[in-house]
């Protein structure tokens, strides 16, 4: 579904995302996990033909994102509150966002109801803007309008960050759906490698730009990202004491 | 203490969004700033003079210039007032940093009033009032009694700034008072009811009796300490700090689905419109242009037609201007949801150019009543608004592709213009936007008679309309190319 090839963003020559070859197959869940600056978000970005690449690629579904958009009706991403329209309640959002992907009023109100378990009785019929709505809840509006329309592509940038609890489990059951689904392919990346050993099929590790780890998901995955991640920190105090010395 | 604050400042200043432009452009703007100074000084110096002119031609009925001063005065404060409750907001965005650190309430509460005494609003005034009392000496009036008088002015325009404080949260107070003022001074116009009769005496007795500056400076020492009690005890995330959540009104707009494809759009836009701040003072500001072409009744144009033309086009076309000059800063906050959802630019353009459309003929109407000036300001008016909706409509449109400033539609600061928005591009357009019409106009009105020279600039209008499409094609790719700068630049914060 999704093709990477030689993909590179530089910012002023300093590269800050460096994939020579990623492929994403139809229905899959990937995680993507990395520390900050390893260019998660970056790739998202570049999926999204929000930023130029400086060199290669992205294929999604045959098409290539930054020369057409034809892309565009089957993909659906929720990367941050700038994806929000502040001024909208969190109903006339949906049904904006249901009309641009062919959904009626009553599709949309159906949706509603299925989702009514993960708003929890927030965030819907609030009489609120979005604008004013808690972290949490712009969060899970952000996240659930991401689904409207059955799109193939689903991209959620740290979906399960400021959500409480109750609210992570409820969103890592919707994931794990998604990533049953055969149609639905699901990029999700987050800082929590509970989570996302969890809900997804396979993970890929960003590290400065690079991918470090690609491994289809196994019972060890979990204590492995962890091991490679402490030996990051570790590494990393050592450096440090060095130079001070 | 100071220290740090003062470093603050010099730091938000300096730093500011608006400052990371090229060093012609913070030449140019801190020419005009200057500028700006100088003529305010010059009006205050000169206005003495102008109006002392005024009363030898027998223009007006005063005694002397401080006479006119006094009596309209009144005005004065409450268009100063006005301005400042629309505008002057408490810095209260760079006080919650302030709150964890090690400083007394009672210095950040100083801080941030003093923020407030030290204020465009507060520095302008001084630069009309203190050339003007430098005149009022030289010419001969009482000194004690100008220092009285100058004092007064500065103790009202404090008292004015720390009341502003308290009416910030008091809208329905405010707009009573302010229609009430508005009422006030149409009738003093006709002659009905002069509220300066009873006020004037106030503002002579300043002069008067040179003791008596004490009255207003006190008030401003008073309202100062209770600004400052009143700030202290609001100085709590949940209270004073907190921003205020208005409640949701969701609102049926299923009529405008009769516009097809583009109806998702369109009710989007209004209700940009309605929801915030910032959207509804340029569509507020849109209509009051409608008055603008009063400056062009009378005065330095006399009856030439091209004041007609240039007033009938800003009267009609002034939402056109100032809302369609920043499209597609409007829907900045969420450009990238824009970008990655399924819409064709066309329909995004197309509901921005309904809108403009339907306003610009809202404002037509609401414009006919020129016509009491004589048949040519109703051409003028007809003229100017075909010329609006067929050729301006598209020409905003163009020269907002080219700002990329992105827009805080919950607050009204820079509402009434905003630095970052003029660029070489935007200002060329003026040419076609307002030169153009005044051109063609002269061209048919000189060669033929007046009449053809209205129908052309409609012509041209028309004739706009048949190229609509071309243009939106234009600004289509424009938008395609600066697509990613675009982007990046809507992602900054000011």
């Amino acid at each position: 579904m999704i093709t990477i090839n030689q993909l590179s963003k530089k910012y002023n020559g300093v590269p800050v995302l460096d994939i020579e070859h990623l492929e994403i197959p139809k229905g899959q869940a990937v995680g993507l996990v990395g520390n900050n600056g390893a260019g998660k978000t970056t790739l998202f970005s570049l999926l999204l033909d929000l930023i130029q690449p400086s060199s290669g690629h992205i294929l999604n579904n045959e098409i290539q994102v930054n020369k057409s958009e034809e892309w565009k009706p089957f993909t659906s991403a929720f990367v941050d509150e700038s994806f929000l329209i502040g001024y909208l309640t969190p109903e006339e959002y949906f049904y904006f966002i249901g009309e641009l992907r062919g959904q009626n009023k009553a599709d949309i109100d159906a949706m509603m109801d299925e989702y009514a378990n993960f708003f929890n009785g927030e965030a819907i019929g609030q009489k609120k803007y979005l604008r004013d709505l808690s972290k949490g809840n712009q969060k899970k509006v952000g996240i659930v309008a991401a689904l409207i329309g059955n799109p193939e592509v689903i991209i959620l940038d740290e979906p399960f960050a400021n959500l409480d609890p109750s609210t992570q489990i409820r969103l890592k059951t919707i994931i794990k759906k998604l990533a049953e689904d055969a149609n639905t392919t699901v990029l999700v990346s987050s800082h929590d490698l509970q989570h996302v050993t969890e809900v997804t099929q396979r993970v890929v590790l960003l590290e400065k730009g690079k991918v470090v780890l690609d491994k289809e998901k196994t019972a060890g995955t979990f204590n492995e990202l962890e091991t490679y991640f402490k030996g990051i920190s570790e590494n990393y105090a050592q450096v440090a004491a060095a130079e001070e010395e | 203490m100071i220290k740090h604050f003062f470093n603050l400042e010099w730091k938000s200043f300096f730093r500011a969004a608006a400052f990371k432009q090229n060093i012609a452009f913070k030449i140019f703007i801190g020419f005009f700033a200057f500028l700006l100074l100088v003529e305010a000084a010059g009006l205050g110096a000169g206005s003495f003079f102008l109006l002392e002119n005024l009363i030898e031609d027998g223009k007006i009925q005063a005694a002397n210039p401080l006479d006119i001063v006094n009596r309209f005065m009144i005005y004065w404060f409450f268009m100063d007032l006005f301005f400042r409750f629309m505008i002057q907001k408490m810095p209260v965005a760079n006080i919650k940093p302030l709150l964890y650190l090690p400083f007394t309430k009672g210095k950040i509460v100083q801080y941030a009033l003093l923020k407030t005494v030290i204020s465009f609003f507060n520095l302008l005034p001084g630069f009309f009032f203190i050339p003007f009392s430098v005149v009022l000496l030289f010419q001969g009036y009482d000194p004690m009694g100008v220092i009285s008088w100058h004092m007064a002015m500065l103790g009202i325009t404090l008292s004015l700034n720390f009341l502003n404080i308290f009416l910030n949260n008091l809208n329905k107070v405010f707009y009573p008072v302010a229609a009430l003022v508005v009422m006030a001074a149409v009738a003093q116009y006709y002659g009905l009811f002069d509220i300066t009769i009873y006020t004037q005496p106030i503002f002579d007795f300043f002069y008067e009796q040179a003791w008596s500056f004490v009255i207003p400076v006190i008030t401003a020492v008073v309202l100062g300490v209770i600004a400052y009690r009143y700030f202290l005890s609001q100085l709590y995330l949940d209270a004073g700090l907190s921003t205020k959540a208005e409640e949701a009104k969701t609102e049926n707009l299923d009529f405008l689905n009769r516009f097809g494809n583009i109806s998702t759009y369109l009710k989007n836009d209004i209700k940009l419109i309605k929801r915030n701040k910032r959207a509804r003072t340029t569509f507020i500001m849109g209509f009051l242009f409608i008055f603008y072409g009063l400056f062009f009744v009378a005065g330095v144009y006399g009856d030439s037609n091209f004041g007609k033309i240039f007033a009938a086009l800003f009267c009609t076309g002034g939402f056109l201007f100032s809302f369609g000059g920043l499209v597609p800063s409007w829907d900045s906050s969420y450009y990238k949801l824009m970008m990655s959802q399924n819409i064709p630019y066309r329909d995004f353009l197309l509901s921005k150019w309904w809108l403009m459309v339907i306003v610009t003929a809202i404002s037509t109407v609401l414009s006919l009543w020129y016509v009491y000036f004589g048949w040519d300001w109703l051409y003028a008016v007809l003229a100017g608004a075909v010329y609006n909706i067929g050729f301006n409509s598209s020409v905003v449109l163009l020269g907002g592709a080219y700002v990329k400033t992105p827009i805080d539609l919950t607050s009204n600061k820079k509402a009434f213009g905003d630095s970052k928005a003029f660029n070489a591009k935007t200002l060329l357009l003026i040419i076609p936007k307002m030169i153009l019409p005044v051109l063609i106009y002269y061209a048919f009105a000189l060669t033929i008679n007046s009449a053809a020279g209205f129908i052309a600039i409609a012509v041209t209008g028309l004739l706009g309309l048949l190229f609509r499409n071309r243009i939106f094609t234009l600004i289509e790719s424009i938008y395609k190319n600066e697509k990613y700068d675009t982007i990046a630049a809507y992602a900054q914060k000011d």
